[in-house]
C-alpha cells in the first residue's frame, strides 16, 4: 500500500548538536503509528520538522506526503494539507467557549460574521464524534484535563485532518480518561484516519499501534509492524535505551521504623468557591525508610493535599494537625515546611518546580540559599560544588552546572528539581507525579534514588496516576477520590482491580 | 592536522561564546560606537573635559534610579511612578530647606524616608495585594505629580543654600598637594590635573581587572567555561582604558563630581548586592518564575514589597539631587523621566517578563542614551528628532534582545 507519509533520511542540526541524523519514517494510511524514544532522542524535533516549524531547506532529508514531496514552510502550510499536531501542552484558551476553541481561527463565517447557530450545530457535532455532550456554550476551563484533550481532538476534527498526531496525548490524563482517549482513537482509525502517537507509555502503544519507530539518540533504531514483528514491552525498551532493562522496578528491602509524618484530619476549603470541602478529613502518615503512595484519579485532590500541607500552598480554613516524629509542628509558611523537615517536589515542573532560565547550579541551591552563603553572602564556590556534586550524582546529562534549566530534556530536569529538594535536607520528601514526562532510563533511575532514599531512612510519599508505578514501588498505598481517602492497602494486597474498584465503588455510594 | 583541528575547534567555540554574549558585547561596542560617532560629527565637543563632566551630571539622577529600576523590573514588576516621586521630592526638599528653613540633614533624612513610605505604599497593594504593577505605578504616578503641583502651589521654589547644590554640581577637593599636580599638567601638556580623579581611575581600572582575573581563575578551578582568553583581555583593556581615559579628562577639569563618586558607590552596592547575596539571588528568581520561588521557601511578597521600597529611595536620593542641579524645585520636575529610566534597564537587557537583567547593563543603558542626548543636543539635532531616535534605539535594543533569543533556540 502507498504510504500516506515517508519521510527519508532527515537530519536537523543546531549550533553544536545534531538533533536528527539520518531518521527515517513510514505512515501507512489508515494506521495508528507510533514513535516512541527516550525524551531528548528528537521526537519532537522530527514533529517540527514534519509540521513546517523548521521550515523545508532548514532540515536535510525529503519528506513524501500523499504521493508527492512537500515542502512545508509553515504551520499553516502544513495544516491546509491536513497534518494537524495535538501538542502536550494543550492550546486552548480556557475563558473562550468550547465552539469558539473549536473554530479558533477557522470561524463559520459569512462576510465577517460569525455564524454562531451553524457554529453551534457544528460543535455539537464534531463533540458527538469524540463521545463529549458538554454544551457547546460552556467554558474550557471549567473542564478537566481529560475532556480537554477530547475537545484538542475535535478541533483537529473540524479542520478535515488526514494526519493526526498526538503528542504524549495521556500524560497528563488518569488511566480512565487514558482509555478513553485510546479507544477513540481506534474508533478514528476504523473510519480510515491515519495517526501518529507519540508515547512514553509501552501499555498505550500495543493497545493502539499498527506499527512503531522508535528513536534513540536522533537515529532511527528499528521500525516494528503488528504481525510482522513481535511486539513487547521489553523488546521497546531494550531499543529505546540501548540496553536490557532488567526490572523496571528496582528492589528495595523493606523495613519501616517510626512514624516519622503524621497528618491527622486534614481538612481545606476551595481557595476560589469556600462552600467547597478540596479535601474531607483525611489522615495518613509515612514511617522512617517507608515509601507510601496515594493513588487516585486526576482531580482526586492528591495535589491539593500535598501542598496544604506543604506550608499552606494551596487552600483557605485548613484544619487539622501534623506531627514531625510526635511533635505537632505549624507549618504556616513554606519555609516552616523546609524547616520541618518537608519537600515536595511538584507535579508541574516546568511552571511549578524550576526557574527554566536559570542555570542548573542556581536551581538546585534555590530551596537552600543559607546552605550556601554566609551572613547572606552568597559563596559561589561552595555553591558550584555541591550542584557539581549532584550532577555527578544525580547524573545529570549536561555539559556542566551552568546550563540554563530550560534546555534540559524532561528527564533531566526532573532530576534538577530532586537535587534541589534533596539539597534542602528533608527527612520526608513528598514526590507528585515524579515521573511524568521522562523517559525509561530516567525513570528507572528516579527509582532507584527513591530507594536508597527510603533505605537512608527517610519517609517518601509518592503521588502518582501511574499505577503500576505505585504497585511497583510503595509499601503502602492509600486510596483518594473527591477530596477523602477511600482507604489503604498494602504492598501485598493491592492490585490495579482493587484500586479502581475502590475508587469506583465509593463514590458511587457518595 | 591536530592542531589545526583544535585551532578550529577554539574558533568554533569562540564565536559560540560571542553569539551567546553578543547582547552584552553589543552594548559595550554600541556605547563605544556612538561615542566615536559623536566625537568625530561634534569635532570633538563630546570628549571635551567639561562636556565629559556635563555628561555625567546630566544624567547621575537617570543612572541612580536606574539602579532601582532594575531591580524592580528583575522582580517581574515595572514603575511608572518614579519621575512623578522623583519631582514630588524635590519639591518637599524645596519647602522643607527653602521655605521652613530645617537643617540640610534633617530635610535629606526626611526625603528619603518620605521616598521610602511612598515606595511601601505602592509595594504593599502590588505585593500583598496582586495588584499589577503597571495600574498601581499609573496611579502612583498621577498622585504624585498632583501632590507637587499642590505643594509647591504651582510655583518654583528656589534657589537652594550652596551647601545643597553642592550634592549635584560639587566636586571632590583634591587631597594631594597642588604642587604635585602642577608638576603633572606641565608633564601632560594639561592646564591642571586633579591628582584624586585620575588616581580613583586608575584604581578602579586596576581593581577591575584584578576582579576579572580572579574570577576567572575560580571559573577556571569549577570548570566553569568562561570568556575565551582574547576576548576577556580585549574587553579588560577597552574598559579599563575608558575609566582611566574618562577620569583623566576629569582631571584637567574640575575633577571628581561628587555625583559620581555617589553613582559609583550606588552601582558597586547594587551589583554586589543583585550577584551575591541571597537576597539578591531570590529576587531574580521571584522575576524568573514566582511561583516555584515561593514553593522553594522564598518569601516573594516581601521581597517585591522591599524592591519597590527600595525604588521609593532611590527615586527619592534622584529627586535631592535633580533640585540641587536645578538649584530650583519646579512642579514640572521629572515630567517623563519615568520612561528614560525604563529605556535604560531594557536598552541594558532587562526582561519584560522578569528574572532577566543585570545593575552594569542598566548604568550602560542609562549613560547610552545620555551620550545619544548630549551628542544630538551639541549637533543642534531637533528635540523632535532627538525623540524619535532614542524611541528606535530602544526598539532597535529590544527587537535585537529577541531576535538573538529566537535564535538559538
Amino acid at each position: 500500500m502507498q504510504p500516506l507519509l515517508e519521510m527519508r533520511g532527515i537530519s536537523k542540526s543546531f549550533p553544536g548538536v545534531k538533533a536528527l541524523d539520518d531518521v527515517s519514517l513510514s505512515v501507512a494510511e489508515g494506521e495508528i503509528h507510533a514513535i516512541v524514544g527516550e525524551n531528548g532522542a528528537g521526537k519532537s524535533t522530527l514533529m517540527k520538522v514534519l509540521s513546517g516549524v523548521y521550515p523545508a531547506g532548514r532540515y536535510e532529508g525529503e519528506i513524501h506526503y500523499d504521493g508527492a514531496l512537500a515542502e512545508f514552510r509553515s504551520i499553516q502550510d502544513s495544516e491546509a494539507r491536513g497534518i494537524i499536531i495535538i501538542h502536550q501542552e494543550l492550546a486552548l484558551v480556557p475563558l473562550l467557549s468550547i465552539a469558539e476553541n473549536l473554530f479558533l481561527g477557522n470561524e463559520i463565517s459569512r462576510n465577517g460574521y460569525i455564524q454562531w447557530h451553524e457554529t453551534t450545530r457544528r460543535t455539537r457535532e464534531l463533540l458527538a464524534r469524540v463521545g463529549l455532550s458538554d454544551p457547546p456554550n460552556m467554558l474550557v476551563e471549567k473542564l478537566g484535563v481529560g475532556k480537554q484533550q477530547l475537545v484538542e481532538i475535535a478541533k483537529a476534527l473540524a479542520k478535515d485532518v488526514r494526519l493526526l498526531i498526538l503528542d504524549e496525548p495521556t500524560a497528563a490524563l488518569s488511566e480512565s480518561d487514558s482509555d478513553a482517549l485510546l479507544d477513540l482513537m481506534l474508533e478514528l482509525k476504523s473510519r480510515g484516519m491515519t495517526q501518529i502517537i507519540i508515547s512514553h507509555k509501552l501499555n498505550e502503544i500495543r493497545k493502539v499501534a499498527d506499527s512503531i519507530t522508535v528513536i534513540r539518540d536522533g537515529s532511527t533504531v528499528s521500525s516494528l509492524r503488528a504481525g510482522r514483528d513481535e511486539i513487547t514491552e521489553d523488546r521497546i525498551v531494550r531499543d529505546m535505551v540501548g540496553r536490557d532493562m532488567a526490572q523496571r522496578y528496582p528492589p528495595r528491602t523493606r523495613r519501616a521504623g517510626p512514624v516519622l509524618l503524621d497528618v491527622a484530619n486534614w481538612s481545606v476549603r476551595h481557595p476560589d468557591f469556600p462552600e467547597r470541602m478540596a479535601i474531607k478529613d483525611v489522615s495518613f502518615n509515612v514511617r522512617e525508610g517507608e515509601v507510601v503512595g496515594i493513588a487516585g484519579l486526576m482531580g482526586a485532590g492528591r495535589t491539593e493535599l500535598a501542598m496544604s500541607v506543604f506550608g499552606r500552598s494551596y487552600g483557605r480554613d485548613i484544619q487539622g494537625e501534623v506531627r514531625m516524629r510526635g511533635a505537632p509542628v505549624k507549618l504556616n509558611t513554606v519555609s516552616d515546611a523546609i524547616a520541618a523537615g518537608l519537600a515536595y517536589v511538584t507535579e508541574d515542573r516546568k511552571s511549578l518546580g524550576l526557574i527554566l532560565e536559570d542555570t542548573i547550579q542556581r536551581n538546585i541551591t534555590l530551596a537552600n540559599l543559607h546552605a550556601v552563603s554566609s551572613r547572606g553572602l552568597l559563596n559561589e564556590a561552595r555553591e558550584a560544588q555541591v550542584a557539581e556534586g549532584y550532577r555527578k550524582s544525580m547524573n545529570i546529562r549536561t555539559p556542566g552546572v551552568h546550563q540554563v534549566v530550560g534546555n534540559l530534556s524532561g528527564g533531566n530536569q526532573q532530576k534538577v528539581v530532586l537535587s534541589k529538594w534533596l539539597f534542602s535536607g528533608p527527612e520526608v520528601l513528598i514526590l507528585d507525579e515524579p515521573t511524568r514526562g521522562i523517559d525509561v532510563g530516567a525513570k528507572f533511575e528516579i527509582y532507584g534514588l527513591i530507594n536508597e532514599l527510603s533505605a537512608q531512612g527517610k519517609g517518601v510519599v509518592i503521588i502518582s496516576s501511574e499505577m503500576p508505578e505505585l504497585l511497583g514501588m510503595c509499601d503502602r498505598i492509600y486510596v483518594m477520590n473527591e477530596g477523602a481517602f477511600m482507604g489503604e492497602l498494602t504492598a501485598e494486597d493491592a492490585s490495579q482491580e482493587r484500586i479502581m474498584s475502590m475508587i469506583v465503588t465509593r463514590s458511587e455510594k457518595v | 592536522m591536530q592542531q589545526a583541528n583544535a585551532q578550529a575547534g577554539t574558533a568554533q567555540s569562540m564565536r559560540e561564546y560571542l553569539v551567546n554574549h553578543l547582547r552584552e558585547y553589543g552594548l559595550l561596542f554600541a556605547l563605544i560606537a556612538v561615542m566615536v560617532f559623536f566625537q568625530i560629527t561634534t569635532n570633538g565637543t563630546l570628549m571635551r573635559p567639561v562636556n565629559i563632566t556635563n555628561l555625567l551630571l546630566q544624567n547621575s539622577y537617570i543612572v541612580i534610579m536606574a539602579l532601582g529600576m532594575l531591580i524592580v523590573i528583575v522582580s517581574g514588576n515595572i514603575d511608572l511612578s518614579v519621575g512623578s516621586v522623583m519631582g514630588f521630592i524635590g519639591a518637599l526638599a524645596a519647602v522643607l530647606i527653602v521655605s521652613m528653613g530645617l537643617p540640610l540633614m534633617v530635610a535629606v533624612v526626611i526625603c528619603l524616608i518620605t521616598g521610602g513610605l511612598i515606595g511601601a505604599a505602592q509595594g504593599y497593594w502590588i505585593a500583598y495585594w496582586k495588584i499589577p504593577s503597571f495600574i498601581v505605578t499609573l496611579a502612583g504616578m498621577l498622585v504624585f505629580r498632583g501632590l507637587s503641583l499642590w505643594l509647591l502651589q504651582g510655583q518654583s521654589v528656589g534657589p537652594f543654600p550652596r551647601e545643597f547644590q553642592v550634592i549635584a554640581t560639587g566636586f571632590v577637593a583634591d587631597p594631594f598637594p597642588a604642587a604635585w599636580g602642577q608638576s603633572l599638567a606641565v608633564m601632560f601638556g594639561e592646564r591642571n590635573v586633579n591628582i584624586l580623579a585620575l588616581l580613583t581611575g586608575v584604581v578602579a581600572a586596576a581593581v577591575i581587572v584584578w576582579m576579572g582575573i580572579n574570577k576567572r581563575a575560580r571559573n577556571k578551578t569549577f570548570g566553569v567555561v568562561g570568556e575565551p582568553f582574547a576576548f576577556f583581555v580585549v574587553r579588560n583593556i577597552i574598559v579599563a582604558a575608558a575609566l582611566v581615559f574618562i577620569t583623566y579628562k576629569l582631571s584637567s577639569f574640575r575633577g571628581l563630581p561628587n555625583v559620581l563618586l555617589t553613582m559609583g558607590i550606588l552601582t558597586i552596592i547594587y551589583a554586589f548586592l543583585t550577584e551575591n547575596t541571597v537576597i539578591g539571588r531570590q529576587i531574580y528568581a521571584v522575576g524568573g518564575n514566582e511561583k516555584a520561588a515561593k514553593l522553594s521557601g522564598i518569601k516573594t511578597e516581601r521581597l517585591t514589597f522591599l524592591a519597590f521600597v527600595n525604588m521609593g529611595v532611590l527615586a527619592a536620593a534622584a529627586g535631592l539631587v535633580f533640585a540641587a542641579r536645578l538649584n530650583t524645585a519646579t512642579p514640572k520636575a521629572g515630567f517623563a523621566l519615568e520612561l528614560d529610566v525604563i529605556a535604560a534597564a531594557f536598552i541594558g537587557g532587562a526582561s519584560m517578563s522578569g528574572g532577566v537583567g543585570k545593575i552594569v547593563g542598566a548604568v550602560v543603558g542609562a549613560f547610552l542614551m545620555g551620550v545619544l542626548n548630549n551628542g544630538m543636543s551639541i549637533m543642534g539635532i531637533g528635540i523632535d528628532y532627538q525623540q524619535m531616535i532614542k524611541g528606535l534605539v530602544l526598539l532597535a535594543a529590544v527587537i535585537f534582545d529577541v531576535y538573538n533569543k529566537s535564535k538559538r533556540v
